[in-house]
């Protein structure tokens, strides 16, 4: 086993672009990524990518954007695990280069969600639901985050003002970061009276389907050291999976695999959650923030919430747990299949000390999170320079 | 790290539920797929049936409003229909259990 760490970054804005294809996304994250760790060539390329066919209708990624950025001739392939299509690339690149079978290794996220839109757009997406029993029913992914905050709130007497701390705190974020989809401040109050998707959840609630590509360079740590000024090393990295569908879980307010997955990576990184520094949630939607900080560490059950709520903020960039230090999926946007690498592209920044007014003081140890779907899949990476 | 414990299930066999239990967890569904949007907004819960588990379906014929605990029964309904020539597929959905007066 060879120590891993990642050598180069690079994304482009989350947001609409209408007037670029998947591959033009693509490379330019890649440029990005390859200026920044100094190369040119690669023995793998690892494609996350969730959508593109029932979306886009484009399958088939590796070749094609391969062949675009002009690495015509190397190993690559897509690898989909829903909206943890990211975190899961990131994992294969992590195995090929600490198996010695790769030296270098692209890992890119890329996605195209808005060409889409409305029925046609949740139709797409619906396709991470479980087609037989879920999907059938007329279910979305907000209508089975709202069906668990519902029996969340029932369960623990919150309401909805509970959870607004999680959206105010992601737009305060996103609004210093310039690759951000929705840069602007929420007025504490309005989160409340917001228009619903599907009660409760309602638009301020959830992220924002979005376009955007980001990429990451990996290499053994030993080579790293000479090759970059700052290479952050992968810790630890672990993938978990639950029930697919809630109805199956066996406690619907416990996101299992979230707390299987983060104990994994944490015995392999030799740190506890208190040696967090910074902690990129995937905040598709304010219940799975509460959820996963109950589910790795940070809160006791019921009490996720609380921490968006408590005086002296503890999820802001000077709190004692930062999270969507960027602006989350909620603010940066989420561009599904993407989103993984976008959070380990901003956890690096954090680390190199290049985060700008986002900067979280000090931090040298990252946590990431990136669920598929309402959790059946969690795979978390720590980071640390 | 711990390898997964739970055995392998290949097999497995039929069971007829009652058809009753209670709301478990609902929501209203404004944002539709396609194949959907003519029936939003329309309720959708987890119910919990009476043997135990817990099965994803709309809340049909609702008058009224609806609480998490309140009685449900089975019902066949068409669930969708896949374009103006396609096929119409049935299914369950569950509707509020009547009181008797």
């Amino acid at each position: 086993m060879q120590n891993v760490s990642i050598i180069g970054i690079g994304r482009i804005p989350v947001g609409e672009h209408w007037d670029s294809s998947l591959r033009e996304l693509a490379a330019a994250a890649v440029q990005e990524a390859f200026t920044d760790a100094g190369i040119q060539e690669v023995d793998a390329v690892y494609i996350a990518n969730a959508y593109g066919t029932s979306v886009s209708s484009q399958s088939h990624l590796g070749a094609l954007i391969a062949d675009f950025i002009g690495l015509r001739g190397v190993e690559t392939f897509t690898i989909e695990a829903a909206d943890a299509s990211g975190g899961a690339a990131l994992r294969a690149g992590y195995l090929a280069v600490a198996s010695g079978m790769a030296q270098r290794v692209l890992v890119l996220g890329v996605e195209k969600l808005t060409d889409a839109v409305a029925g046609s757009r949740v139709q797409g997406r619906n396709v991470s639901l479980d087609a037989d029993h879920e999907a059938i029913h007329g279910a979305t992914l907000p209508a089975l985050a709202a069906l668990l905050m519902r029996r969340y709130m029932y369960e623990y007497g919150v309401d909805l003002s509970a959870f607004e701390g999680f959206s105010l705190n992601a737009h305060t974020n996103g609004k210093l970061n310039q690759y951000a989809m929705y840069r602007n401040t929420l007025r504490p109050g309005t989160f409340a009276k917001a228009p619903m998707v599907a009660e409760p959840v309602n638009l301020f609630d959830m992220a924002p389907d979005a376009d955007g590509a980001a990429a990451l360079v990996l290499a053994p740590s030993e080579q790293a050291v000479d090759m970059v000024s700052t290479p952050v090393r992968i810790l630890g990295s672990a993938v978990s999976t639950d029930a697919f569908m809630l109805q199956d879980r066996e406690d619907l307010l416990y996101l299992q695999a979230a707390h299987d997955s983060a104990l994994k990576a944490y015995r392999q990184a030799g740190i506890a959650a208190s040696d967090v520094d910074v902690f990129e949630v995937h905040d598709a939607f304010t219940i799975l923030s509460a959820l996963t900080l109950e589910a790795t560490g940070f809160a006791e059950r019921g009490q996720g919430w609380a921490l968006a709520s408590e005086q002296g903020q503890p999820i802001s960039l000077n709190g004692t747990i930062p999270i969507s230090t960027f602006g989350g999926l909620k603010s940066r946007g989420n561009p599904a299949g993407a989103t993984g690498i976008y959070q380990a592209v901003e956890a690096c920044l954090q680390l190199r000390r290049e985060a700008g007014p986002n900067q979280v003081k000090g931090a040298t140890t990252a946590l990431i999170q990136n669920l598929g779907g309402l959790g059946s899949t969690a795979i978390t990476h720590i980071l640390r320079v | 790290m711990s390898a997964v414990s739970n055995p392998v299930h290949l097999s497995t066999e039929q069971y007829t539920f009652s058809g009753t239990g209670e709301v478990y967890s609902y929501t209203t569904v404004l944002d539709s797929p396609a194949g959907f949007e003519d029936q939003a907004p329309y309720v959708l819960a987890l119910v919990k049936l009476d043997e135990g588990p817990i099965v994803t379906a709309q809340i049909t014929d609702l008058d009224g409003s609806l609480e998490i605990g309140d009685r449900v029964e089975m019902v066949t309904r068409k669930l969708t229909t896949e374009g103006p020539q396609g096929m119409i597929v049935y299914g369950y959905k569950f509707r509020k259990v009547l009181q008797q007066s």
